[in-house]
């Protein structure tokens, strides 16, 4: 290569009189419309560079979808709602959780549900049956839920007549991390039967959880699991979330996490009434 | 494979940008991806070669900087660079309190004509 101008011709640099003539033919040609019969082993010949610039963009990808979850939000806030957005690998129990929380907090919170998943609505079928309004949005190949979509599920639920929306996104601990509902609480469930180190793996949506459920309890002693090692591998992914121990089929610590979302609840419609 | 998605939105922003600076095509698009930002640079290669065919970035050369994860230790008040989100201050010891880079997710520039 030329070290004088870096263009590429081989041997350049080794004859000095030949280099500084290859510069002055290189400019001359360019300046008198592409006179190159003088330079024909120069490597940029007929390459349009000189029309290319560069366009400055520095925008974020997802600052769309951000514009439209802040617009959520404003909109939950003016309807008084608390919002949740439940994540989890799939089968990790968020379906059976909302079905637990709809029948014991009859009479206490007012729940409305929209729930993403890549095909069929059967989750939105079991919230129904167990007397829960729910919006399933089937979102085919997307995996993930965006506030785009979440902003067109909620207009056919009933806002005004419901104190939480919880939005269960589909089932993946990668994808979802990245989009911004337009919730007030991030919940990340992990079931027992992961094994303890979910959190190492994937510590990027632990990172951003407000609460982290550990599920499925009432099946630890049956597959070993290692509660204090999870508890571990919760607490360095996620040090600033609250931690709770739930099992929606024996109801055990369940109440401990009415209490807490309950009190969430009335601390966030205070501060906007 | 939400880095389909993100592509979309990628290819969405550089025509309006493109469009707006008078170009026909697009040649490079420069894109800064932190290595918090949970996205597969090869998954995110895979979906723009499918989705530039037939727009005006067509043939482009995508470029992807890597921005490096900097967390911030509060007790030593000090900045360090770290691997992964269980990274602990070098000095202390203790978990980073804040993420201060690492979740970058934009288009930087274009090259257009």
């Amino acid at each position: 290569m030329c070290e004088h101008c870096g263009c590429g011709v081989p041997g350049a640099a080794s004859d000095h009189g030949a280099h500084h003539a290859h510069v002055h033919d290189h400019n001359h040609a360019h300046a008198h419309g592409h006179d190159h019969d003088r330079d024909e082993a120069h490597a940029h010949q007929g390459q349009p560079e000189a029309e290319r610039r560069t366009v400055l963009v520095r925008e974020g990808i997802l600052a769309k979808n951000d514009r439209i979850a802040e617009r959520n939000r404003g909109y939950f806030e003016a309807k008084g709602l608390f919002v949740l957005n439940l994540l989890s690998s799939p089968g990790s129990g968020k379906t059976t959780l909302i079905e637990r929380m709809a029948a014991d907090l009859k009479g206490r919170l007012r729940i409305g549900v929209v729930v993403g998943d890549l095909a069929t609505d059967n989750d939105a079928h079991r919230l129904e049956a167990a007397g829960v309004p729910a919006i399933q949005v089937t979102t085919g190949t997307v995996c993930h839920l965006d506030a785009e979509m979440v902003a067109g599920a909620v207009t056919r639920l009933p806002l005004g007549a419901l104190d939480l929306l919880i939005i269960e996104n589909v089932g993946n601990l990668v994808c979802p991390a990245a989009f911004d509902l337009g919730e007030y609480w991030r919940v990340v469930l992990m079931s027992v039967t992961e094994g303890e180190d979910k959190p190492l793996k994937y510590p990027t949506i632990f990172r951003d959880a407000t609460a982290v459920l550990l599920t499925k309890t009432d099946l630890a002693a049956a597959t070993g699991f290692a509660r204090e090692t999870a508890l571990h591998n919760i607490r360095r992914a996620a040090p600033a979330a609250r931690v709770l121990e739930v099992s929606a089929r024996t109801g055990q610590g369940m109440e401990a996490w009415y209490e807490t979302l309950q009190a969430a609840q009335a601390a966030h419609a205070a501060a906007h009434r | 494979m939400h880095e389909l998605s993100l592509m979309e939105q990628t290819l969405a922003i550089a025509v309006t940008h493109a469009q707006r600076a008078g170009a026909q095509r697009i040649h490079l698009l420069t894109m800064r991806i932190g290595a918090l930002s949970g996205v597969v640079p090869d998954a995110l290669r895979f979906a723009f070669e499918v989705l530039s065919r037939g727009t005006m970035a067509d043939g482009a050369e995508l470029r992807i900087e890597p921005v490096p994860i900097i967390a911030y230790c509060s007790a030593c008040v000090r900045e360090f660079e770290t691997a992964d989100l269980l990274g602990a201050c070098p000095r202390c010891g203790e978990p980073a309190t804040q993420v201060r880079q690492g979740r970058e997710l934009e288009l930087g520039s274009l090259e257009v004509s």
